[in-house]
């Protein structure tokens, strides 16, 4: 499942409905990405998509991490429009037959989620807004990937 | 006329997020967009800006056709 949502979301009840019936499954991990306050610096964030590109491309990746960690599922949702601090922006869940794979597939789908999903994220602050892109450290993130795949 | 779309930091520098513009060639798009707008021009060739045709990314020029969807798309960054 991978879904773009305006709304507000309950991180637990999406795991209770994906852990639901899964008796064969053995593990299920997920991640939840949460807007940060930053002290009172961060009034909102603003979350754009591009609708139907955004979902295609992070189905490419999705359906690839599903081969390499053998998954048995995944589900994503992302936030779009405007979110408050403390609110849940993303959710990521991935079931495996074994925790290692669902760990690792969890981990590597939300470092491609922060610095090459198609998403653009705005910080309003009290002093003014600014456009945020990915640092340094989201890149090295995402490049560990590449490192284990060659070795 | 091609539909062009802007995302992100593009559409604050231009002041606009969708419009049509007649057009033969994404080079010539682009050419013309920068005419109009040298900042806007500017932030098109800007690092890490990439372009989508019907939502497939492209490198290089292309021919546009009736109703092509020309997507400016800045560095993403999301979770």
């Amino acid at each position: 499942m991978i879904r773009l949502t305006f709304d507000p979301f309950d991180p637990g009840a999406l795991l209770t409905e994906f852990s639901h019936g899964r008796s064969e499954v053995g593990a299920v991990a997920t991640f939840t990405g949460i807007a940060r306050a930053e002290a009172g610096a961060t009034v909102a964030l603003e979350l754009e998509a591009y609708p139907g590109f955004t979902e295609a491309e992070i189905g490419k990746i999705a359906d690839a991490a599903k081969v390499r960690f053998g998954l048995d599922d995944f589900a994503i949702l992302h936030r779009v429009g405007r979110i408050g601090p403390g609110e849940p922006v993303v959710f990521v869940a991935t079931a495996a037959r074994h925790r290692r794979a669902a760990f690792e597939a969890c981990d590597f789908l939300m470092d491609y989620l922060k610095s090459k999903a198609p998403f653009w994220k705005k910080e309003h602050g009290s002093d003014g807004a600014r456009w945020v892109e990915p640092r340094d450290q989201d890149h090295a993130d995402l490049k560990r990937w590449d490192k284990e795949t060659s070795t | 006329m091609a539909r062009v779309l802007l995302f992100g930091r593009l559409s604050d520098v231009a002041g606009w997020r969708e419009r049509q513009v007649e057009s033969p060639f994404l080079s010539a798009l682009r050419a013309r967009l920068a005419d109009e707008d040298a900042g806007l021009g500017e932030a098109l060739s800007g690092p890490g800006v990439q372009v989508a045709l019907d939502q497939v990314i492209v490198r290089g020029d292309a021919p546009l056709n009736a109703g092509t969807e020309v997507a400016f798309l800045p560095p993403m960054s999301g979770g």
